[in-house]
């Protein structure tokens, strides 16, 4: 139960952060063309003002029952040259964001939480102990990575991503934009590429930037299904006679239809023996399991084209999952675990439970890959590819920092 | 906490006859009861803490808890077991306040016997408990109950329920439930969470967990705020014989020195000899009553000299001395141990220190007291109170007691009585 500071009705706050966002996307469209000549350093990029303003979310000193320190309260972390650190950076407008900006020249920026005093100056109150130096509030921000599906992936591994295994982030985007609304009642969601392998999701409304850790973890919760670790050979375990209406949801809605249309194709799901078999190892029947491997190890000789494999067999594990012919304890849901298994969204728990958790500012541009981490517009997800995200050329990248720390060098010199 | 000489009272039930511990009570409450109250709520904690970390679950748990009540806190009169429940409650609280590791235990253990004792209550009573919490909640219209009940039986069968059981739904902000929220135990919809009346408990139980949790930490500021000043000259002789010299020595130990160091400077005299935590204990102390480091030297190798000669003396044991006056090493000023160190202490075979009433045996604790003067009906009282407890004993700051409520019995003891939780020494 967070805080009420607000005598201003929040609602007119965050309407204002919706108009914000949609600026913050508009200049990105816009500046599609200007950034071949931009770097991050520069500053003709990144849109400090509008940035800022979000930030803000409506305490900028403009109407009443705002609160004038809040911006100055919000932590940022500079990343530098040589992985230097900056942390529990703070800037009291926009201007000081961006000449701190142009003189550190930070490979990255993240946001951190807005903290109850200037966390430039915790040192002062880390002595009192008092719980003095706490963050008070914080957007609820999620963490997907498409490396944490590498063991459903065939196409690609590590940090490489393509259109194929991008159905994995467009399904998590769907899947959770949809559930953060519809479940829990937020509006104020965005999206963003992380720049190389993932997306981001932060979710503005005031009741979220509230929410204290334990709340946190019990949204992470709710959405977990994936139960990791590389001991455990069956790592979605859907117990129950039936599924919760979210999960159902998330079945009927999304993942069965992406497994079936384009997964189990794209990545040729059961197109050799050790694919099969890490598919045969989620039937906890192992009966049923050696005579579906029976089966197929007949077929293989068959002149059907391998399109038809996937299809095919997948056909036929469903048909024997589902007769009834086997009683079997767990037998029931194995269908659904498998397509969960191999969809269903992974977060990152830890990035979402701490409030003092940095993520990366959107709007920055990736440092490895050049790309700007722009925002995804849920409603058309579908139509994202992060091959076509505005980019700097490698070149153009390190000329313009080269450049910017010679400038910098010089300065100190004189 | 006030405790109040008027007469008896019946506590204020709570709404639904369980407390829920909102305010201290104005009652008058007797020594022993003080004491013994706490004690068995002490073993219904600690009893439940057994069975959780056994594993036992929750219906084991329920049966447990509501076993343990029975056997050390149900009364023939329920009126008497609402006192002791409250008074006991109350009493624990001073005792575990006093660090994070206390608090965290008692918090954790009060907070499962109240979810146990909450799930055996009355439909009622619970309705009327959770008024007493400020939950506003109210139950579902029909017409919205209707609109959502596929999706709530849905949910029940998810978790392995069967349908149609609950009618009653109540309709909370996701913020208030989160543990229901985390294993999908509820339906949410834009932002509520619809929550049957039996997972009602954990809404029940978050508040209760977050109140005591708060009156904790204020306890424990208050506590900190009054004892410290107390604290003070806890074990130093009152400030009219500051500066004591060494022919005050004897004479002031048989006035107003506290037992423990009554003990040791006897054994001193007798055996020319103390053990290392022995003469930290009593040197600190001596110290601390003001004696000069001169003095102190002269002191220690009087009595030591008698065993062991003086150049032994001077060679391996003046060395101490000088370090506590912070003459050596590096230089710090020890102070006196407090009574919680010294009750924590551990004596070995041949140690005098450490605190008479948590390490003497029986015997070796009567003759101590009665060496002091103590007899009769206080003595007797004393070793019952010791005895009866095997160490399970409360720890409470007596002086604090004898100041306030002039109590008689106690005060024949240089004005200090102890008694300790062995069960949290180490804490």
């Amino acid at each position: 139960m967070g805080r009420d500071d607000e005598p201003v009705d929040s609602m007119d706050i965050d309407g204002q952060k919706q108009q914000q966002l949609e600026a913050l996307t508009a200049v990105q469209r816009g500046s599609a063309l200007t950034i071949s000549e931009s770097t991050m350093c520069s500053g003709k990029l990144f849109p400090y003002g509008d940035f800022f303003k979000w930030l803000c979310y409506g305490n900028d000193g403009k109407h009443p029952g705002c609160d004038q320190s809040y911006v100055g309260r919000r932590e940022f972390s500079l990343t530098l040259e040589n992985d230097i650190y900056l942390c529990f950076q703070s800037f009291d407008n926009a201007t000081e964001l961006e000449s701190s900006i142009k003189e550190k020249c930070p490979f990255k920026i993240d946001i951190g939480p807005v903290y109850s005093v200037d966390p430039s100056k915790h040192h002062a109150y880390a002595q009192s102990g008092n719980n003095v130096f706490v963050p008070v509030e914080r957007e609820l921000i999620f963490d997907i990575d498409i490396s944490d599906y590498d063991d459903v992936r065939y196409c690609c591994s590590g940090a490489d991503v393509c259109l194929d295994c991008w159905l994995l982030m467009t399904i998590a985007i769907k899947i959770l934009d949809t559930s953060l609304r519809d479940d829990f009642g937020f509006n104020h969601i965005l999206w963003v590429y992380s720049g190389s392998r993932g997306v981001h999701c932060w979710v503005c409304d005031s009741r979220a930037r509230k929410l204290s850790n334990e709340q946190r973890a019990a949204i992470a919760d709710y959405f977990r299904v994936y139960k990791g670790g590389e001991n455990a050979l069956k790592k979605v375990s859907l117990a129950g006679p039936v599924l919760h209406p979210f999960l159902a949801r998330s079945y009927t809605d999304v993942l069965r239809s992406f497994f079936n249309d384009k997964l189990l194709l794209n990545q040729q799901l059961f197109a050799s023996e050790e694919r099969c078999q890490k598919i045969l190892d989620l039937i906890p029947d192992k009966n049923v399991a050696s005579e579906l491997h029976g089966k197929w190890q007949g077929n293989r000789r068959s002149s059907l084209s391998k399109e038809d494999v996937n299809a095919t067999r997948w056909d036929q594990l469903k048909t024997t999952l589902q007769s009834g012919k086997h009683k079997t304890q767990g037998l029931r849901r194995c269908v659904e675990e498998i397509v969960f298994s191999y969809t269903y969204p992974r977060l990152d728990m830890e990035v979402s439970k701490h409030m003092n958790h940095l993520l990366k500012a959107p709007f920055c541009i990736h440092p490895k890959t050049g790309r700007v981490c722009g925002p995804i517009d849920p409603n058309n997800c579908d139509d994202f590819d992060p091959a076509a995200v505005p980019t700097l050329s490698q070149e153009e990248l390190e000329s313009a920092y080269n450049a910017k720390l010679q400038q910098s060098k010089n300065s100190l010199n004189s | 906490m006030e405790i109040v000489r008027s007469p008896r009272q019946v506590a204020a039930a709570g709404a639904g006859g369980l407390p829920i511990y909102k305010t201290a009570p104005q009652l008058e409450v007797r020594l022993e009861e003080f004491e013994l109250f706490a004690i068995d709520r002490l073993r219904v904690l600690k009893g439940i803490s057994d069975g959780l970390s056994r594993g036992k679950r929750p219906e084991e748990m329920e049966k447990l808890a509501s076993e343990l009540w029975k056997t050390h806190m149900r009364h023939q009169d329920p009126a008497e077991t609402l006192n002791k429940d409250i008074i006991s409650h109350f009493v624990l609280r001073l005792v575990y306040c006093r660090t994070e590791e206390l608090r965290k235990w008692f918090l954790s253990m009060e907070t499962t016997l109240f979810r146990y004792r909450f799930r055996l209550e009355s439909l009622e009573s619970q309705r009327m408990l959770m008024t007493e919490f400020q939950l506003p909640y109210k139950a579902l219209p029909h017409s919205e109950f209707e609109a959502v009940k596929d999706k709530l039986s849905q949910v029940a069968r998810s978790i392995g329920q069967s349908t149609n059981v609950e009618h009653v739904f109540f309709k909370v902000p996701f913020e208030e439930v989160p543990d229901l929220v985390a294993s999908r135990r509820v339906f949410l919809s834009k932002g509520y969470a619809y929550v049957a009346m039996s997972q009602l408990v954990s809404l029940v139980v978050t508040q209760f967990r977050c109140n005591i949790s708060k009156a904790l930490a204020l306890t424990n500021r208050k506590w900190t705020a009054i004892i410290k000043e107390q604290e003070k000259d806890r074990l130093t002789p009152p400030k009219d014989a500051v500066d004591i010299s060494l022919k005050d020595i004897d004479q002031l130990a048989k006035s107003s020195f506290p037992l423990c160091m009554r003990h040791m400077l006897d054994k001193l005299r007798e055996n020319h000899h103390l053990k290392h935590g022995g003469r930290m204990q009593f040197g600190l102390f001596l110290k601390g009553a003001g004696l000069k480091f001169e003095d102190a030297l002269a002191f220690w190798r009087v009595e030591f000299s008698q065993k062991i000669g003086p150049e032994r003396f001077d060679k391996e044991y003046a060395y101490t001395i000088r370090h506590n006056y912070g003459k050596e090493g590096k230089r710090t000023d020890y102070t006196p141990y407090s009574c919680q160190k010294i009750i924590s202490a551990t004596p070995g075979v041949g140690d005098h220190h450490g605190c008479p009433f948590r390490h003497f045996g029986e015997e070796n604790l009567r003759a101590a007291l009665n060496k002091m003067g103590v007899g009769g009906h206080a003595l007797e009282e004393i070793m019952d109170k010791v005895k009866n407890r095997h160490y399970q004993v409360l720890y409470f700051i007596a002086i604090g007691l004898t100041k306030q409520y002039d109590i008689p019995e106690l005060t024949g003891l240089c004005g200090i009585m102890k008694y300790t939780a062995s069960l949290h020494i180490n804490l």
